[in-house]
């Protein structure tokens, strides 16, 4: 795959990405992370020898355990500036977030039931909300600029007496856009209304402080830190305000009655070895990934015409970069980039044929929102690795805008908004 | 998602990609679809004696979208118009082993098919009418 391959047809314009002996170049960072060998290393020995229950007090495998969970704890609490105690550990970000929403909703729900929320978050964050607005709940489901950010000012006008919650996420999965997430939470703090933010793809990656930007209530996953999958934790702030949550599952009592279960020891141990590893390499790397990115982005812009870069390019996470590609359909170039594992939004939706609401929401007609596609730079990436996704980009862009009538017709001069489409 | 091998032999090596001028009385043309829904097919097709003798599209759309509109541009080659509108999307769907979620790029590329045999007798109507107003005066 680094050299230049043989053309199979006299059709092709590009190097055709044949069935691929080596697997394809991972490039889709923001859906999930293969996990860090120190990682998996640091796991293996709480599912054999270590196996004990953290909650068994009466034995020296239970205290082995519950001593592995404590200092995952900690390390986890460290990356957000928080206390150990305020880490409840759950099964992932999904989890987390409709502990945080659904549990603060039924726990204050005499002191008011208005919740404000984004429409670019996550559907984990929405659907959550959508439940309790068949329960009687009241959300507002505010817009996003052009930039793909929320305006502070209108979560400001949005909170009204009966608000108990705002939820607004730390960066969006699909284009990685930071939202102004200090500013959010002196806002909540000076209302009085709890701040929950969904920061799955932000923990480990730009630097959280919970008392700094006064967050409440905090989601994260492993899995997207080259953690194992499956486990995750909300913080859950214990003073100044405060916070409690009524649980999602009963029993127990573990997670101090936040979340019965018995704890997932290796997982968690895992979780906190990549929160250390994080924390301690989040400055090198992430200057290393943003010069990646950025290095890819412009080559994009420059080599690549008609291109449209989504959301903020200064508020945004290092790795992560959102482009839509004009004249051509997502899921058309996806299929040519069978040398590359992209997505065309999130993991989540790809499956379907709507395009993304995020980028609809950031004001993205359909047909950009049907181009557009999501690459993530990690850890492993390298820079060979992202010029040769740019140079497979650039062939297969340039071959389906050949294919395409929406590119002919542009060059011709029509004014695609000129025409009368029949829908279908 | 999984594309059948002959959706990914359409898609890599597509038939018939191009265009033919829109102008030639000979020439019929179809364009269906909508960007904002995620898929345009055009597609021509050129008449001699009652046979179409060449066919061409364009389409922007998913991979299955290019292979349908490849696919019928091969099949109507040779075929006398009348036998092409007989062409049913079923038949794309079923060549091609398209899953159900794209069972509407066969549908499209019917309609782009009907389309342009539609543009190409519009084309001769008005020919024949222009003949006839011309012998007439």
């Amino acid at each position: 795959m680094t050299t230049a391959q043989p053309q199979t047809s006299d059709r092709s314009v590009g190097p055709v990405s044949k069935p691929a002996a080596e697997p394809p170049i991972y490039m889709d960072y923001a859906a999930t992370c293969p996990v860090d060998p120190r990682v998996l290393d640091a796991m293996l020995p709480y599912f054999t020898e270590k196996f004990g229950n953290a909650a068994s007090r009466t034995h020296s495998y239970g205290w082995v355990a519950e001593e592995a969970v404590e200092i995952a704890r900690e390390r986890i609490a460290g990356v957000l500036g928080a206390s150990a105690k305020e880490i409840t550990f759950t099964s992932g970000a999904t989890e987390s977030n409709n502990l945080a929403i659904k549990g603060v909703a039924e726990y204050l729900a005499d002191k008011g039931r208005h919740i404000v929320t984004c429409v670019t978050e996550h559907k984990a964050v929405l659907d959550p909300c959508k439940y309790l607005e068949r329960k009687g709940y009241d959300v507002t489901i505010l817009g996003v600029g052009a930039d793909g950010r929320v305006d502070p000012q209108a979560v400001a006008d949005a909170i009204r007496d009966d608000t108990i919650l705002v939820s607004i996420m730390f960066a969006n999965n699909e284009t990685g856009v930071v939202h102004p997430v200090a500013d959010i939470g002196r806002i909540c703090r000076e209302r009085g209304v709890l701040f929950h933010t969904d920061a799955t793809q932000a923990f480990g990656k730009i630097p959280i402080d919970v008392d700094a930007m006064r967050i409440d209530l905090l989601s994260m996953s492993a899995h997207k830190i080259y953690g194992p999958k499956g486990v995750g934790a909300l913080y859950l702030r214990r003073r100044r305000p405060r916070v409690r949550v009524v649980p999602l599952l009963h029993g127990g009592g573990h997670e101090r009655g936040n979340r019965s279960g018995t704890l997932a020891v290796p997982l968690i141990v895992g979780f906190g070895e990549a929160a250390r590893i994080a924390a301690e390499t989040m400055e090198e790397e992430s200057a290393r990934i943003l010069a990646l990115r950025e290095h890819m982005r412009r080559r994009i812009e420059d080599e690549i015409p008609e291109v449209v870069i989504n959301g903020s390019v200064e508020h945004r996470l290092p790795g992560t970069l959102n482009v839509s590609f004009k004249y051509i359909e997502g899921e058309s170039l996806i299929m040519g980039l069978r040398g590359v594992a992209v997505s065309s939004g999130s993991a989540c939706t790809s499956a379907s044929l709507e395009p993304s609401y995020v980028l609809r929401a950031m004001g993205l007609d359909d047909e950009l929102a049907h181009s557009s596609l999501r690459m993530c730079i990690g850890r492993p990436t390298t820079r060979e690795e992202v010029d040769r996704v740019v140079d497979m980009l650039k062939a297969r862009v340039e071959r389906l805008r050949e294919m395409s009538p929406l590119w002919e017709m542009v060059q011709e001069g029509i004014d695609l908004s000129s025409i009368e489409w029949t829908a279908h | 998602m999984a594309y059948s091998e002959k959706v990914i032999d359409h898609y890599e090596n597509p038939r018939n990609v191009g265009s033919l001028d829109k102008k030639d009385p000979k020439v019929g043309t179809g364009i269906v679809g909508a960007p904002a829904c995620g898929d345009v097919m055009k597609l021509q097709i050129k008449v001699e004696d009652g046979v179409i003798v060449d066919a061409k599209f364009k389409t922007y759309g998913c991979g299955s979208a290019i292979a349908s509109s490849s696919l019928v541009t091969e099949w109507v080659k040779g075929m006398a118009v009348d036998e092409a509108t007989k062409i049913q999307n079923k038949q794309i769907a079923e060549e091609l082993s398209l899953p159900p979620v794209k069972i509407h790029c066969s549908v499209l590329a019917e309609d782009a098919i009907k389309a342009a045999i539609e543009d190409y007798q519009r084309k001769q109507q008005a020919e024949a009418s222009a003949a006839e107003e011309a012998t007439g005066s």
